[in-house]
């Protein structure tokens, strides 16, 4: 919405007219094209599909999906625009269904609109329409296939079309201006000084139906374009892509004054957020890029904590979320009296993991859990709503608010799923506080048998690898390896133990402590020295944070580099992690998702100042600090996993997970 | 294939009810007829030390190298007339079963031993039928007891012979069909006592039948003109090359020498039968061969989790000279070989010992290495042929995953 009024001044379309010389009344309608297309899944289309029709069709790029589905941090995705663009696309299409014919119809009724009146109007409306693209952020993305590919054979097909259109078009448009003023609709301010946009309006009387049967025609006939006129002009629209977003920044940053206008905005869009949230629950969110401006933004006004970025990101990890650590603790202290919605524990437990009180895949996993059974204790249903949804709704509130703190880990992912599928599962004819204990009860046992008797069955079966003589290798501090040593060394089993270790965290030395109290003989060293020490080593013992299903395991950055020294060595590399941790994804490289550290860990020495060299520059727009949390382990690298399932090799991970799902979700 | 349900149990038993009928009574006619009991079986089988505790030979070893090892010629005659008279086989195990049960009290590895004693016997059939045994002479009344009752001794039965992984795993494979299979619900204790009976007694007959599978899956990938290698003595293969000389495949077969017990030889005696090309090599001319040869063919004493195998000593060496070459090596090994285990590497497995004759005076001061098997890893490994198909490693586990747990 303010994006594309921060818009206005902005001359959009020779900026992108200059990309595709080659297509003179193009770029406005390429331009408005791909969000119109990929902007289905709309916001008013009842509850009851709570899969968006978008998911559904395989989508033809990957970033329709991305718009589609419902994101966890930005409460306020894609949908916004849609409205008007797609009673714009109805009204194009009953209006103009005649002429366009094949093809769709707002992206003809745009692009011919310049040619026809050049009213300043008109130029706006293609203004905003392209902001709007940019806005979401999947255009910049799409971009790059879609407005390439869509544009030559768009050309030709609107050329066929024009002299009858150009005829029809003026007239039209400014009839349509007249009744979206006239019939005085009771949208938000904003809109007004969008007329064209918003005068696309009137005809919102299709049925559903209707609606999406035109939709698909649409899709179709957007394949086909596509298909046909497909990546000639790709690489050139990776520079629109570049330029754009650098243009967007800017337009994001005269959007600020007008965040009393987004406040509307999102109250308006109050009554969709639970349905936004059912859906939610039902397809795994994908995560927010965090390189698109204009979702982080929104994102962002939404959000309690107030994070700052950080300013020189790496280019390869621009997707994901880096702050300024240390700023926002304060902050959400003394904004804690204002959040009246948020439970106290909820908070407390997210500012735990903002300042990292709290780490480590159980333990986070464990605190979230008990936070959301206190919250369900103290929970009493409002009036006129059912538990059911309206306790899934908080807790995805809640949980919202722990990615602010903290992106969850797949665990925790996995934790959030089975509450919420109790949660949904309960009968309708308990009473509250049935509900409440039996949810109560649910979550106990999860920590229970997913994580405390998990552990316990892992370190059975892993100490019985250890023997007599043994050399194990542990990397960083992983609490189920640490059970696994210790119960080792209370068998009586004479072993040694070499702890790697790795800035910035040093996790290694409290573990090494804690052994070393308990008398097993340790050698510390950092993770430089691996290849130094791995001769000796006979198994190598490692945690992690999730397996996925193609074996990778994802885990503390640091251990893919141990498992494949250690594989380089022929030592038996020994993964122990509990089942409730494993997930479907898969992933081939730890770029596409992870979590970057405060950077500043790594630039700085605590304590050393003769190494501080870096502190004049920290600014400097040459240095990008990268500080990686996580790391993906091929799964060529893996002797074995140890699960609460038993010793399996990495090729099983995907059959626990096809088989125990259901018990995961159901215990 | 045929534990995966129990309803698959049920619907078997309805196919081979005619066929099933018959052999009851073949088994249950010797059972009432008390015969002298036969020593043609005993004899070139001395008892294996029935206390591995002390000296640490393997039982399982011993008893491979007493039927598939050193071939002389009386051991031929004898082995024909085992081969040829198996029921009398049956005869003898039974009637000392009776003899066991009336006499002295019943004990599960007599009872085992006897059983095992057949050549053509796999160890995790003897070991079920032996639970069998166990069941038919149960004075329990309850299922909970008679399920106590057979724990402690398929336990004790896995404790006397810890180096044997189809032991274990007919054990645990029984065990499992005891306690966690449906089909025994909703029925009095008598007749279940009598359905678990059966099953263990068709158990021997399953077996058989899944060397003809593995037999019959396995003929896709032998091509005339082929050059097998061969290591050790495994019926499976056997099977497998029989069935190919008798569907008229024209290949020739490399057979390791398999020393210590030589059981190579016999191999190659009993191809050279079927009138297939042999050819024996000592065991370290593998390499040396190698480039002939077009497939590797190894049994398997069992077959682990991480879907690797476990087989006699020279079988990892040969996988990892076929996989520098390019060679497929595949598995004939049927399902109840599956085992629960999990090794890292060689030296992960509880020591299969055996004693090793060199022809000479070994001075007291020379070690010898007397590990009987080796483990070969998966990635060393192409297919199993496992009556439940043609598998990749990998997917042992999940079946594994799927049977157990």
């Amino acid at each position: 919405m303010d994006a594309r009024r921060g818009s206005l001044p902005v001359p959009r379309v020779r900026q992108v007219g200059f990309f595709t010389p080659n297509a003179p009344p193009a770029p406005t309608r390429s331009q408005s094209g791909p969000p119109n297309s990929s902007s289905p899944p709309l916001p008013e289309s009842p509850a009851s599909n709570s899969l968006s029709p978008v998911m559904i069709p395989p989508p033809r790029h990957h970033s329709d999906n991305l718009a589609a589905a419902p994101r966890p941090t930005s409460p306020l995705p894609v949908p916004e625009p849609s409205p008007f663009r797609r009673r714009g696309a109805h009204a194009g299409a009953d209006n103009n269904a005649p002429l366009v014919g094949s093809y769709n119809p707002t992206e003809t009724l745009l692009a011919m609109s310049p040619p026809a009146t050049r009213s300043p109007s008109d130029s706006h409306a293609g203004d905003g329409e392209s902001e709007v693209a940019m806005s979401g952020g999947w255009f910049r993305r799409s971009n790059s296939a879609k407005l390439a590919s869509s544009l030559p054979s768009g050309t030709f097909d609107f050329s066929s079309v024009q002299s009858t259109a150009e005829a029809l078009k003026p007239t039209k448009v400014q009839n349509r201006v007249g009744v979206s003023e006239a019939s005085g609709r009771p949208a938000p301010k904003e809109q007004q000084p969008e007329a064209p946009s918003s005068s696309k309006q009137p005809k919102p009387k299709l049925t559903k139906a209707e609606r999406r049967a035109l939709q698909e025609s649409q899709r179709a006939a957007k394949a086909a374009t596509k298909a046909s006129g497909g990546g000639k002009s790709v690489a050139a629209s990776e520079e629109v892509t570049t330029v754009k977003s650098v243009k967007q920044h800017q337009t994001q940053k005269k959007d600020a004054p007008h965040v009393a206008v987004s406040v509307a905005a999102s109250e308006r869009k109050g009554g969709d957020k639970s349905q936004e949230k059912e859906r939610r629950k039902d397809a795994p969110a994908p995560r927010m890029q965090f390189d698109d401006k204009s979702r982080v933004d929104k994102a962002k006004r939404r959000s309690v904590v107030d994070q700052t970025e950080a300013r020189n990101r790496v280019e390869l990890f621009r997707h994901l979320p880096q702050y300024e650590h240390g700023t926002q603790l304060a902050d959400l202290e003394s904004k804690f009296l204002q959040l009246d919605p948020m439970h106290p524990a909820i908070y407390k437990v997210g500012l735990q993991y903002l300042a990292g009180d709290i780490s480590g895949g159980n333990a986070r996993c464990i605190a979230m859990l008990q936070a959301f059974q206190q919250v369900i204790q103290d929970y009493s249903t409002p009036p006129e709503k059912t538990l059911q949804r309206d306790l899934t709704a908080k807790i995805s509130s809640y949980v919202s608010f722990f990615t602010q703190c903290r992106p969850l880990s797949m665990s925790m992912g996995n934790a959030i799923r089975f509450l919420k599928n109790r949660i949904a599962k309960l009968p309708l004819s308990l009473s509250e506080s049935e509900s409440k204990s039996s949810i109560c009860s649910d979550i106990d046992r999860f920590i229970n048998e997913k994580i405390v008797l998990a552990d316990r069955v892992i370190v059975q079966h892993a100490s019985s690898k250890v023997k007599d003589g043994d050399v194990l290798l542990v990397y960083g501090s992983s609490c189920v390896v640490e059970m696994i040593l210790l119960h080792s060394h209370e068998l009586g089993k004479q072993f040694r133990v070499i702890v790697v270790d790795s800035r910035p965290k040093l996790e290694g030395k409290a573990l090494l402590r804690r052994l070393v109290v308990k008398g097993v003989h340790c050698t510390y060293t950092h993770i430089n020295a691996v290849s130094y020490v791995m001769h000796e080593v006979t198994k190598v013992f490692l945690g992690a944070s999730s397996v996925l299903s193609n074996g990778t395991v994802y885990s503390r950055v640091g251990t893919a580099c141990v498992a494949m020294v250690a594989h380089a060595f022929r030592v038996p590399v020994i993964i122990c992690c509990e089942a409730y941790k494993f997930h479907e994804r898969v992933q081939l490289d730890s770029i596409c998702s992870n979590e970057l550290g405060d950077p500043d860990a790594i630039g700085k020495v605590p304590g050393r100042m003769d190494v501080n060299y870096l502190d004049d520059v920290s600014n400097s727009v040459n240095l990008q600090l990268l500080n990686l949390m996580y790391d993906a382990t091929p799964a060529d690298y893996v002797s074995m996993i140890v699960t609460d399932y038993g010793m399996i090799p990495p090729t099983s991970v995907p059959v626990i997970v096809r088989e125990y799902r259901r018990d995961h979700l159901l215990i | 294939m045929w534990w995966r349900s129990p309803s698959f149990i049920l619907d078997n038993r309805q196919q081979q009810q005619p066929y099933d009928t018959a052999r009851g009574d073949a088994l249950s006619i010797p059972l009432s007829s008390p015969l002298p009991p036969s020593t043609t079986m005993a004899d070139p089988n001395p008892n294996p030390n029935p206390n591995p505790l002390t000296d640490k030979i393997s039982a399982y070893y011993q008893t491979r190298a007493a039927h598939h090892g050193v071939v002389s010629s009386d051991w031929l005659a004898q082995a024909q007339a085992a081969v040829g008279h198996l029921p009398e086989g049956d005869d003898d195990a039974n009637t000392t079963d009776q003899g066991a049960s009336s006499g002295k009290p019943f004990s599960v590895i007599d009872e085992f031993n006897n059983w095992r004693k057949q050549p053509d016997l796999a160890e995790a059939v003897a070991a079920i039928r032996a639970l069998a045994a166990v069941i038919r002479n149960s004075q329990a009344t309850t299922m909970m007891e008679l399920e106590i009752e057979l724990k402690k001794a398929s336990d004790s039965l896995k404790s006397w012979d810890t180096t044997s992984i189809s032991l274990t795993a007919g054990c645990d494979l029984f065990m499992r069909y005891v306690t966690r299979t449906s089909a025994l619900e909703y029925e009095d204790f008598n007749s279940a006592k009598t359905r678990l009976i059966e099953r263990a007694e068709k158990f021997g007959e399953i077996s058989y039948k899944a060397r003809k599978i593995i037999a019959m899956l396995s003929q896709d990938f032998i091509f005339d003109g082929c050059t097998i290698l061969v290591h050790g003595f495994s019926r499976v293969v056997l099977e497998v090359l029989k069935t190919a000389a008798q569907s008229k495949k024209l290949f020739r077969v490399f057979c390791t020498e398999g020393r210590p017990d030589r059981t190579g030889l016999r191999l190659s005696n009993e191809l050279a039968k079927l009138d297939v090309p042999v050819k024996l090599l000592i065991d370290s001319a593998v390499a040396y061969s190698m480039d002939e040869v077009d497939m590797v063919f190894v049994g398997a004493d069992g077959v682990v989790e991480s879907g690797g195998i476990i087989n006699m000593m020279g079988t990892y060496q040969i996988a990892l000279v076929a996989h520098s070459m390019n060679k497929p090596v595949y598995v004939a090994a049927e399902s109840y070989k599956f085992a629960r285990l999990y090794p890292l590497d060689q030296k992960d497995m509880g020591p299969a010992l055996r004693p090793i004759e060199f022809g000479v005076p070994i001075p007291s001061k020379v070690e010898v290495e007397t590990s009987a098997r080796d483990y070969t890893p998966p990635q060393y490994l192409t297919l199993l042929f496992t009556d439940l198909g043609v598998l990749t490693p990998s997917v042992v586990s999940d079946e594994l995953i799927q049977l157990y747990l």
